[in-house]
């Protein structure tokens, strides 16, 4: 028997159906954002083959060495236009986007060129890739290595492995010599500057109270002494190293037939990817997503990893963190506890609610103009005149970044702490008030114990929201480069006035700020998925302890 | 026909078996609380009708009365649980040792602790069985462990829980059945050594076993507390209760000894609702 529509309408099917798509909809969307940025971004990270050809060009043929980036197609009477020679049956062209390195040699680092004009394509096993630390990548041919300017190995005398190998073990050296010079120079010379800094300050201090006695003065300068002999003693150190950093060299070919000599203290990292295995290209994957986690950016952002960004997101995300609950949920208390209920507790929460909908960038000019200005320009005025005319807390840094962060997120844990409190059985409160437990009490044994799960919720939603806002962070502390981390070994360890990098902001900058945009363009997926990623650990975090106190605080049936 | 089914029904509950002491009488009882001229609000509605009555040391008095009587209100006002309903407004007196307890400066806190209360539903605290029975101590600002357990052991033992959770102590109270739950919240009110022990239709969400069980704890702590109840079992009035006292509409209709209240009321309307007629 045929069913009518109306009977199909009023059988609720349809709803039904319309429900299902709504969350297939969700479902494609969400899968397929994280695929993008995760396939974009993390295919980044393998090792691509490098193919060498030549390109038919209008006069001659040139060779040319890279790796394949993109490709696309296009028309071919775009192509016309621009003056390609092209059969006049040909439609469409496909192009491809080779990454060509070798930015000192050639300007230009990516070209594109027509899939149909490169011939004779080869994949040379002894073409390497050489990660420096400026002038990006270098492809090409290994021809000899210099130790002090003279050569001790040349592809003429030696078979070819053997000078490879050769290589890699002094660029392991100098490796090893670049992480001893960091020690030095982020460290021990770190301390130093930060000892005389504080030395600086200190002796201004006492000038400004007109407290420096001359004895006062000798203590210091003698101090101060100290310190620069130590510094001078590094200083030397250094200069050993830079020597030792600098010995080596290495004579290379582009793909024109140009030799030029590079420097291993620049490079970071050589490779043969047409020689790898696929084993080695694993370990080789593993190698680079462990540097891009780990290591601090190089070269404007556009390589190396992205370390104090992630480690400047969660650190200012805790923070936010352990300033908004006390605030959100005192708030919330007060407002659900103790505050009448009534016409202006109706304003207050209406305010709140609209609060949680102001536009982010407003928060970040409010915390620039009232935290950093005005609070953190007394706070100097007061505290740091000694510093002065430098800021300290009067411009923008850590503390005020979570601080206006903490403010944008408090509705949500003011909300959520106060949902948690209504829920509480009113029995569990009179059994605690029946035992001469005074309000209070009652609140701070029974009451917020039971709802830490609910102000849980808000602080998962706040940090949900917190770590991936980048608007109101650019007004109030977040920087492209940070020097250094805002957690170190000198005192006070945590230092709330300097200012940091954030993931968030990274994206933006190496998108859209940076000099190089072929080479961003996988960074900035890839950070964007790393991005996803701490924020999905920092609320799988958050999740894992509210699932524990629910455990423990389980509801009464009621 | 079904009437005179129904009617033959009400017969038999009213064999009601009574297990109070004989030849009580008030006159000879040393008083505990005494309620006068009572009258309680809620917003403009009337909840209790100057109720005047005393109850006796070391006796269980029951209130009975059909739903809405305001025998609950009346036991709340003992321990001033009353307060926490903004719209509730009493005049009148109560004086428990010669205090009005309604007069200004009055530690409701300590009022509390001195006049412990059990709720209808069983309500411990999601913490551990031990730190349920201590939280009044606790409260009390006592930090003496030594003195801690001694109480909470004599409290549950009191409260006839020891043998079973004296190997779960800590465990959550949660995880207890109803009846012991119920028995842990007497042990807990218990604990804090209060003289008058309010409890509230203590066994209504029980199973009938557990009701036995509290009904027999009820016997034995009448020697260390006054006990005032709240129930709607008119069985259980008069297997646990000394004195008995009917509420109907917020009026105290009589108020004897259980004996006299359930085998010869003075009033119709008492003895109307314990043969079943309303209620």
């Amino acid at each position: 028997m045929r069913i009518g529509l109306k009977q199909w309408f009023a059988s609720g099917l349809p709803w039904i159906w319309l429900n299902g798509a709504a969350v297939s909809i969700n479902v494609i969307m969400v899968v397929g954002v994280l695929s993008l940025i995760a396939v974009r971004g993390l295919g980044h990270f393998w090792p691509a083959p490098i193919l060498e050809a030549q390109v038919q060009g209008q006069q001659q043929t040139t060779s040319l060495i890279g790796s394949i980036v993109d490709d696309e197609l296009v028309s071919a009477e775009q192509l016309r236009g621009s003056g390609v020679v092209l059969p006049a049956s040909q439609e469409a062209a496909k192009r491809l986007l080779i990454k060509t390195g070798n930015r000192d040699v050639t300007r230009a680092d990516f070209v594109w060129v027509l899939e149909q004009t490169l011939s004779q394509i080869t994949y040379p096993q002894e073409l390497m890739t050489l990660e420096r630390r400026e002038w990006g990548n270098f492809y090409g041919r290994l021809v000899a290595i210099k130790q002090a300017g003279l050569v001790i190995a040349d592809r003429e005398k030696q078979d070819d492995q053997v000078i490879w190998q050769l290589m890699l073990k002094r660029v392991e050296r100098s490796l090893s010599i670049y992480d001893d010079i960091q020690d030095i120079e982020k460290g021990a010379i770190g301390e130093i500057n930060y000892g005389m800094e504080r030395l600086r300050l200190q002796k201004r201090g006492l000038e400004l109270k007109n407290q420096l006695t001359p004895a006062l003065e000798a203590a210091l300068d003698l101090e101060r002494g100290q310190l620069d002999k130590r510094y001078a003693g590094l200083q030397q150190k250094l200069i050993d190293l830079y020597t030792a950093f600098e010995r080596d060299s290495l004579v290379a070919e582009t793909m024109s037939g140009k030799q030029i000599e590079i420097n291993l203290a620049k490079v970071v990292r050589a490779f043969r990817p047409n020689a790898m295995s696929g084993l080695d290209k694993i370990s080789f994957y593993g190698s680079k997503i462990w540097e891009f986690v780990s290591t601090e950016p190089r070269e404007a952002n556009t390589e190396g990893g992205v370390y104090p960004a992630i480690f400047g997101t969660v650190l200012m995300v805790l923070l936010m963190s352990v300033m908004v609950t006390p605030i959100g949920v005192v708030a919330a208390v007060y407002l659900r506890e103790y505050a009448r209920q009534g016409l202006i507790t109706r304003i207050i929460r209406i305010a709140v609610n609209n609060l949680a909908g102001v536009p982010s960038i407003v928060y970040g000019v409010f915390g620039l103009g009232f935290f950093i200005y005005f609070l953190g320009g007394n706070i100097d005025e007061l505290f740091f005149a000694a510093a002065a005319p430098a800021p300290t807390f009067g411009t923008p840094g850590l503390l005020w970044a979570s601080l206006t962060l903490a403010l944008l997120t408090v509705p949500v844990v003011i909300v959520a702490t106060e949902e948690g409190l209504s829920r509480i059985p009113r029995a569990v409160r009179e059994g605690s008030l029946a035992l001469g437990a005074t309000k209070s009490e009652t609140l701070w044994r029974v009451v917020l114990p039971m709802a830490s799960p609910a102000i849980m919720t808000g602080v998962i939603l706040a940090v949900a929201r917190a770590a991936g806002e980048v608007a109101p962070l650019m007004l109030v502390g977040v920087v492209k480069l940070a020097p250094s981390l805002p957690l170190d070994g000198n005192y006070p360890y945590l230092h709330l006035d300097q200012k940091f990098m954030h993931l968030g902001f990274h994206i933006y900058d190496v998108g859209f700020q940076s000099p190089n945009v072929e080479a961003a363009r996988p960074l900035v997926y890839a950070t964007a998925f790393l991005l996803v990623l701490v924020i999905a650990l920092l609320n799988l975090s958050a999740v894992a302890i509210r699932n524990r106190l629910r455990e423990k605080y389980k509801a009464l049936e009621s | 026909m079904r009437v005179d089914k129904m009617d033959t029904e009400r017969k038999t509950n009213f064999s009601l078996a009574i297990n109070a002491p004989q030849g009580l009488s008030l006159e000879q009882e040393r008083i505990a609380v005494e309620v006068s001229g009572l009258n309680l609000y809620y917003g403009g509605k009337r909840a209790l009708n100057s109720v005047n009555m005393q109850i006796p040391r070391n006796r269980v008095t029951a209130f009975i009365g059909p739903s809405g009587c305001g025998k609950s209100t009346l036991l709340r006002c003992f321990n001033r649980m009353n307060d926490l309903v903004d719209s509730c407004n009493i005049d009148g007196q109560i004086t428990l040792d010669k205090e009005n307890i309604y007069a200004k400066g009055v530690d409701v806190a300590e009022l509390r602790r001195r006049v412990g209360m059990v709720f209808q539903k069983p309500n411990p605290f999601p913490k551990s069985i031990f730190e349920n029975v201590a939280y009044g101590l606790r409260i009390q600002g006592i930090k003496k462990k030594r003195l801690i357990n001694e109480t909470v052991e004599w409290a549950l033992k009191s409260a006839a829980l020891w043998d079973e959770v004296k190997d779960r102590l800590h465990e959550s109270a949660l995880g207890m059945s109803g009846g012991q739950q119920q028995r842990l919240v007497i042990a807990r009110t218990i604990a804090v050594k209060p003289e008058i022990l309010l409890l509230d239709e203590p066994a209504s969400s029980l199973d009938p076993i557990s009701t036995l069980k509290i009904e027999e704890l009820i016997h034995e702590l009448k020697k260390d507390f006054t006990i005032v109840i709240v129930t709607h079992n008119m069985q259980q009035a008069a297997r646990v209760s000394d004195y008995t006292a009917f509420m109907y509409m917020g009026d105290l209709i009589e108020f004897g000894t259980t004996d006299q209240l359930f085998t010869n009321p003075v009033q119709k309307q008492t003895e109307d609702y314990i043969t079943g007629r309303y209620g």
